[in-house]
């Protein structure tokens, strides 16, 4: 049997609003080349989902009040799902948007957007500007005896997130704002959990973290491809955050 | 007293040309700093008033074919040309035909950026506002798009006399004239031209009133269609002003049957595609609204010719070179489109920059369909500050590698996309790149060429 890796997309008519659709081309494509069938499968408002039928859940950025939407819809219909595929060791990619409704809540004023509780963490609208920009951020993966990587994007939030003690960020700020501005830290990580405010879209700028999302959610050991242009676009999202790769290519 | 200090402010601008900086809005953003409502003061001397439109896409074009309109109808325009659209560019446009207590000039026409309406527009209490559209453009600079409504829809009422001229086929838009008694509406007709479904980039796609997702009928560019709530809280209004029995021609041009309450006529544009026949209607309407005869809106949108880069051809080393702006998903998704129906393989120039008056994010090119080019491109040379992501994006999208050559330096780039192409070499840059590549074309005496 070939093998197969199934993606949920949640909200895809919506949650877009930064190119994600790139990221899921990218996963599609990369798994395809090394034989991988991919079946991704679209969860609008109202569906529920089967945390047994997939093995990466996406979850992108939408406009305001289209967040709003999916929030209440989320806790209302898939929370319970998620909870358990999160679990079972499934893979969970909330990027900008989704990212912050991984979290308990987002307070907006007076407003209270609730979230998947799925990690320890907050975001407050804060008075004070916009964080945008190019953003580079250092990751360990596989764990401090792994390698260190840099992933390369573009952050636009206007949420300042606060991760409780305990959880982990992602990655360590190496240019850009990250995900208060102050901490130094970028994104959240809890196993499979994974969230971040790099848009830009994540995957293209970054296709090795693509290819490690593909070989954890299928646990298929992944053949080299021909990555002269993917090389050449991750030097470049770099460049513009100002972190110029030394030596290797990551 | 504004007199001396329209001096004052003309006498920066021509130190600055001097200086080599260009300048087109730098006069009136000094004039503006002395005078705060020159806008104001020096629109109220044009004896026929003025017209303003603003858009997402399209202000440029739009504006191009009202100002070959009116100077048939109504005498000397006086107009912002080069997209220089914010306040100093307005202020620029009106000090350089101030003269006196007078302005050489019988109407005015401006082209108003959508993030600076709210500051323009009760200034210049223009007689007529044509709102053409609202896409997803520069999130990093402009925000999301219900921002950009809400604020449109709060100026509104602080121009209580002016006459809107609005897009039926653009829900965001067309919203804004609910509360109004007098709007003139304008739209697309003819099913002939939809697409099978809303393109991924579409944006407002949702009752504005009460959130549920609109039912499209036809879509015809990114969100524009015929749409209805289908809870019946929101629907297209009828537009007065329709093109059907559109025909597009490539690259070339496009023709339609223009219906308006003055008549009917058919009209043959020398703009091509979809997007063209909006601006094109757009440019009725407000012609109409300013109460210009039929005969010399049809004279006027058929004598207009592509405005600076906006579907351009030049000649250079023997070869027709066709230059196609770019700047948001939905804009190059019609540019795209009108590409997809050139026949045979295509060579092509892609130019993706990222400095600030094209979106520092380049994001977006994943939200535009560049799969419509998998299959129709021979050759694509990707230069631009962000070349190399540009490349990786048609890679994707389904162009097989080898067929894409990245090379930075834009320069470096056309010569080497000239050195293979065929006769017909098409240019698809981004804002910043666009006012490059036509500075690199002039050093080397292109001639402006005429659609055919």
């Amino acid at each position: 049997m070939a093998d197969l890796l199934r993606i949920c997309a949640l909200y895809p008519d919506v949650m877009n609003i930064y190119a994600d659709r790139g990221n899921l081309l990218v996963l599609e494509r990369r798994a395809g080349w090394r034989g991988i069938e991919v079946v991704i499968t679209p969860a609008g408002f109202g569906d529920r989902v089967d945390p047994d039928a997939h093995d990466l859940f996406y979850l992108g950025g939408g406009q305001d009040r289209d967040q709003v939407l999916c929030a209440k819809d989320l806790v209302e219909t898939k929370r319970d799902a998620l909870h358990a595929a999160a679990d079972r060791g499934a893979l969970v990619l909330g990027i900008c948007g989704g990212f912050q409704l991984l979290g308990h809540v987002y307070e907006l004023g007076d407003d209270e957007i609730p979230g998947l509780g799925l990690v320890d963490l907050k975001t407050v609208r804060e008075d004070g500007p916009r964080l945008i920009g190019n953003v580079a951020i250092e990751v360990e993966l596989d764990g401090p005896s792994g390698r260190p990587r840099v992933l390369a994007g573009f952050e636009n939030h206007g949420g300042r997130t606060h991760l409780g003690t305990g959880e982990q960020p992602l990655g360590r700020v190496l240019k850009g704002h990250g995900n208060d501005g102050r901490s130094g830290s970028e994104g959240v990580r809890r196993d499979g959990v994974i969230g971040t405010y790099l848009h830009g879209p994540l995957l293209p700028k970054n296709t090795w973290f693509a290819d490690w999302l593909i070989s954890r959610a299928t646990g298929v050991e992944l053949a080299p491809l021909d990555d002269r242009l993917e090389d050449a676009a991750h030097a470049s999202a770099r460049r513009a955050a100002g972190v110029s790769a030394v030596g290797s290519p990551n | 007293m504004i007199g001396p200090k329209i001096a004052a402010a003309r006498a920066t601008g021509a130190l600055s040309r001097r200086a080599g900086r260009g300048g087109t809005s730098l006069p009136g953003k000094v004039l503006l700093r002395l005078e705060p409502d020159a806008i104001g003061t020096l629109a109220a001397r044009l004896p026929r008033g003025s017209a303003a439109i603003s858009a997402t896409n399209g202000k440029t074009t739009t504006a191009a074919l009202v100002a070959g309109i009116l100077q048939r109808a109504e005498g000397r325009v006086v107009h912002n040309v080069q997209g220089a659209n914010m306040a100093g560019g307005v202020a620029s446009a009106l000090l350089d035909a101030a003269h006196g207590r007078g302005i050489d000039g019988e109407v005015g026409l401006f082209e108003i950026d959508e993030f600076w309406l709210d500051r323009i527009g009760p200034q210049l209490q223009p007689r007529a506002l044509l709102l053409g559209n609202l896409f997803r453009d520069q999130l990093d600079r402009y925000g999301e798009l219900e921002t950009i409504a809400e604020r449109w829809s709060a100026v509104l009422d602080r121009m209580p006399a002016t006459k809107l001229v609005l897009n039926a086929d653009d829900p965001l838009v067309a919203d804004l004239g609910v509360s109004r008694a007098d709007v003139l509406y304008f739209g697309i007709e003819d099913d002939t031209v939809a697409l099978a479904d809303l393109p991924h980039a579409s944006d407002s796609k949702h009752c504005r009133r009460c959130g549920t997702p609109l039912v499209y009928d036809a879509v015809y560019v990114g969100h524009l269609g015929r749409y209805h709530c289908p809870r019946g809280d929101s629907a297209r209004p009828a537009p007065h002003v329709t093109a059907t029995d559109i025909r597009l021609d490539g690259t070339r041009g496009a023709s339609l049957r223009l219906r308006t309450p003055a008549g009917d006529a058919d009209v043959r544009l020398n703009l091509p595609g979809l997007y063209n026949v909006y601006n094109a209607l757009g440019a009725a309407a407000l012609a109409l609204a300013l109460g210009v005869g039929l005969d010399d809106i049809v004279a006027g949108l058929q004598e207009v010719r592509a405005a600076f880069g906006r579907a351009e051809t030049v000649e250079v080393d023997g070869h027709e070179l066709a230059i196609l702006l770019v700047k948001n998903p939905t804009g190059a998704n019609e540019v795209l489109r009108t590409l997809a129906l050139e026949p045979g393989e295509i060579d092509l120039l892609a130019v993706l920059n990222d400095n600030i008056a094209d979106g520092r994010d380049v994001s977006w090119i994943w939200d535009a369909d560049l799969e419509l080019l998998a299959g129709g491109v021979r050759r694509v040379v990707c230069s631009g500050t962000r070349a190399p992501e540009l490349a990786l994006r048609l890679k994707y999208a389904g162009i097989p590698g080898e067929r894409i050559q990245t090379v930075d330096d834009l320069e470096a780039g056309l010569d080497a996309a000239l050195a293979d192409a065929g006769d017909r070499l098409y240019a698809m840059p981004t804002y910043t790149a666009m006012l490059a590549l036509r500075e690199l074309l002039a050093r080397r005496g292109a001639t402006a060429g005429m659609f055919t």
